[in-house]
């Protein structure tokens, strides 16, 4: 008994000690290499801040999308599948507002609702600086839609299951995502539109070269800056988050308690996938264009950033956020384009054998 | 030999007892009759519709009743693997479509000729398979390795993660084409990877490799035999050819069912249903669980991979990262779902249910419309299409509409499982941890 039992024991002594001190040393030994491009010239400064800022841009983006399937796991405790066409829900639903408030009068009605398969953003010159109240005004919408459509979708479908447990839910969402994403393919077909034109563009000289700073990637850094602050003072302040947490780490006791479940559900769904939806918004923005697939492409980079920075945590689905958005962009340092997105994916995996709780995580609450 | 002998009997008892612990022969029986009514069934309804579609003789018939068989036969052997996996020890696998690219791609790479368009090893085909579902479980082991220790939410997050790398790694310039040891090698990145001829094509051609117009011209002996066939049926070659391929894919999903039933009714199976009911307690009567998780997850990914390899062979064989988008995952979970997780006649039922009806039902269905019903109407967008019932319709049948309808079906499909009937069709019959069958003893008491 005793020797089968040892390798089991040699194994997660391993994983205790030996992959975390492995992957210390495989990040030094990336970072060294990292100077070392620095020095000899590889890799100039400019390159490197401008990888170290668009991974920023991706990472506010991500964190932001993060955060409500953040809450909506720990509250009712399964990984949401569907999150990333909730992000394309915002997405969509944003920028059919932008097109109308920008265009209205001047071009076809099937043009401004993005249908048109040919529909672009050519003729109206959609961009922060010269439309800036349709680009709040989709904001806006994007997120009060995503909204409406999480809450009427927890009525439908996961509402009649609270009681299940957390892998029917998942399997139940992956039913989601399909009728949901297929569903907004065939009221705008599958082409990638063009959403914005002539996006002004800032450059700003570092060391030898020089980092070019789009607006439209500033404006994302700042908008979801800003919805993260909100949701802080939200959850900090009111008794929603006291009561979100009190639900995540004990439904029954919650209940006991008096605090109303249903209604801090709905309202999680709310403020989550308000959310989720500025985020889908913001990601188009910053994209510039668009397609069915925008969320569903993403939703493994949420996941992973949910998970990095510990599931239920608002702040670590940020931190995740960030250091997923800049793992993709700096990784190009050493990887090929195509195979930038995996890197974020091997950070994951890693992330869950050596952690497996997340970096903010342990106790899983708002 | 004799060790061979007793296993295969067993697995032979095995299978008039394919239910595991509550199974006897008239529920084995029962099961055939469900299995041949449903297949009956289905036959009979794509017969139909192939009758009332743009009917092109007999031969075309044959062909789409080809198309449906082959579909269901490969959804039959994915289901039942997973049903390894997720329905006996619980173990939520989404990386099915990765572990399938895995065998496939590794099943290309040994036996492409060196000299292809996409370079390979030049093995035999034989070692290429045996090397593809080795790769697959081998990759199956790492994962596991590590990963079955997770939570299960986690497991599917990270398995689907990997599937995910797989694929864009296969699917990069970097592997799309590298030199090992001297050696050319290559996925063919985003390209599709043409596969060597399959055994059919080698038994029916002399010259196999060749394209199906030329290959024709110098048939073997029993390629002239097939020919004269496919004459009387006015069928083509590559009709008949790819007919005697599904028929002849008969005896590995045989083998899957026997073997996976075999396993099932084994103590080692029993120990996997003990662990999916409560891991601590199997645990605690001192089975290594952690060591019995990671080599059925294993096993499950090489089945997985074998599966692959045996669908992407077919026809012209050619690989193409597309193929292994993790859809193809959810596509694998709602046939076992379907059939109801835990019993394997329920995987047959629910990968015959799933790729006939809801894969391949619409698709048919479609061409019986447009066959009979004469819509002018060609709207491009919605609100186009949204100008009238006509309008609309058509829009909605168009191809790339029927494509989107199905998956949306799908995802209802699947809600409704989960909400309403979780344990499937024939999910009731999961079959229990206990040697004996525990309610049978109950009412044998009295």
């Amino acid at each position: 008994m005793a020797v089968r039992d040892n390798p089991g024991r040699v194994l997660s002594s391993l994983r205790v000690n030996l992959l975390p001190a492995l992957l210390a040393v495989l990040g030094l030994v990336l970072l060294l290499d990292l100077g070392r491009r620095l020095v000899i010239g590889g890799l100039t400064l400019s390159a490197l801040v401008r990888f170290l800022w668009t991974g920023l841009v991706r990472g506010m983006a991500i964190g932001l999308a993060g955060i409500g399937l953040s809450l909506t796991y720990s509250i009712l405790g399964f990984a949401n599948f569907a999150h990333g066409d909730y992000i394309t829900v915002g997405a969509f639903a944003g920028w059919v507002t932008t097109f109308v408030v920008a265009g209205v009068g001047s071009v076809g009605l099937d043009l401004l609702v993005l249908v048109s398969s040919d529909a672009s953003a050519g003729e109206l010159g959609i961009n922060v600086l010269s439309t800036p109240v349709a680009i709040a005004a989709g904001l806006v919408v994007a997120a009060g839609i995503t909204a409406l459509v999480t809450v009427a979708l927890d009525r439908v479908v996961f509402r009649p299951m609270r009681d299940a447990n957390g892998i029917a839910l998942l399997i139940a969402s992956v039913g989601v995502a399909l009728a949901l994403r297929y569903t907004l393919l065939i009221l705008f077909s599958g082409s990638v539109r063009t959403l914005t034109t002539d996006v002004p563009t800032t450059a700003v000289g570092v060391g030898s070269g020089e980092v070019v700073f789009r607006a439209h990637d500033v404006t994302v850094v700042v908008l979801a800056g800003l919805l993260m602050l909100g949701t802080h003072l939200l959850l900090q302040y009111t008794k929603l988050g006291t009561a979100m947490r009190a639900m995540a780490d004990n439904k029954e006791l919650a209940l006991v308690t008096g605090i109303p479940t249903e209604r801090v559900v709905r309202t999680t769904w709310i403020l989550g996938g308000a959310l989720t939806g500025a985020a889908g918004f913001l990601i188009a923005l910053q994209l510039g264009g668009m397609s069915t697939t925008l969320g569903w492409d993403r939703l493994l980079l949420v996941f992973a950033a949910v998970i990095l920075g510990g599931v239920g945590s608002i702040y670590g689905a940020i931190v995740g956020g960030l250091i997923i958005g800049i793992t993709i962009r700096l990784s190009l340092v050493w990887l090929p384009n195509e195979l930038s997105i995996a890197s974020a994916f091997v950070v994951l995996v890693f992330m869950l054998l050596v952690r497996p709780n997340g970096l903010l995580g342990g106790v899983e609450t708002v | 030999m004799s060790r061979l002998s007793v296993w295969l009997r067993r697995g032979l008892r095995a299978l008039r007892h394919p239910l595991g612990g509550d199974g006897d022969a008239d529920g084995a029986r029962s099961d055939l009759v469900l299995v041949g009514g449903l297949v009956v069934g289905v036959y009979a309804l794509f017969t139909v519709m192939a009758l009332l579609g743009p009917f092109d003789g007999v031969g075309n018939v044959l062909s789409q009743l080809e198309t449906v068989t082959l579909l269901v036969l490969v959804y039959v052997m994915l289901a039942l693997a997973l049903n390894l996996q997720w329905g006996y020890a619980g173990l939520l696998n989404l990386g099915v479509a990765g572990f399938m690219a895995i065998g496939a791609y590794t099943m290309a790479m040994l036996s492409a000729a060196p000299d292809a368009t996409v370079p390979g090893l030049g093995l035999p085909l034989v070692v290429g398979i045996v090397g593809g579902f080795l790769a697959a479980t081998l990759f199956g082991a790492l994962t596991a390795l590590p990963a079955i220790r997770l939570r299960a939410d986690y497991l599917a997050i990270v398995t689907l993660a990997f599937s995910e790398i797989i694929r864009l790694v296969v699917r990069s310039e970097a592997a799309s084409e590298f030199t090992i040891a001297g050696q050319r090698l290559g996925t063919g990145g985003a390209n599709t990877f043409p596969l060597p001829p399959n055994p059919v094509k080698v038994l029916l051609y002399e010259n196999p490799s060749e394209p199906l117009v030329a290959a024709v011209d110098s048939p073997t002996v029993a390629g002239d035999l097939m020919l004269e066939i496919a004459d009387v049926f006015n069928l083509s070659a590559s009709q008949a050819e790819n007919i005697l391929y599904t028929l002849l894919l008969l005896i590995p999903v045989g083998a899957f069912y026997l073997l996976l039933t075999r396993i099932g009714n084994s103590p080692f199976g029993r120990v996997l249903r003990a662990i999916r009911e409560d891991e601590l307690v199997a645990g605690s009567l001192g089975k290594n669980t952690r060591r019995f998780k990671i080599t059925t997850f294993a096993v499950g990914c090489g089945l997985m991979g074998l599966a692959a390899i045996l669908w992407q062979l077919q026809g012209q064989g050619r690989l193409s990262p597309g193929t292994f988008e993790p859809e193809l995952t959810f596509f694998v979970f709602v046939a076992l779902i379907l059939g109801g997780s835990g019993s394997n006649t329920g995987s047959v039922v629910g990968g015959i249910v799933f790729a006939a009806v809801l894969l391949e039902g619409p698709r048919a269905l479609k061409r019986v419309v447009d066959e009979n019903f004469d819509v002018s109407a060609d709207p491009d967008t919605i609100i186009e299409a949204s100008q009238g019932v006509e309008p609309l319709f058509a829009y909605l049948l168009s191809d790339s509409s029927i494509e989107a309808l199905r998956f949306i079906m799908l995802g209802v499909v699947l809600v409704y499982l989960m909400q309403r009937q979780p344990q499937g069709l024939l999910g009731h019959r999961r079959g229990q941890a206990a040697t004996v069958s525990l309610p049978t003893r109950e009412e044998e008491e009295p």
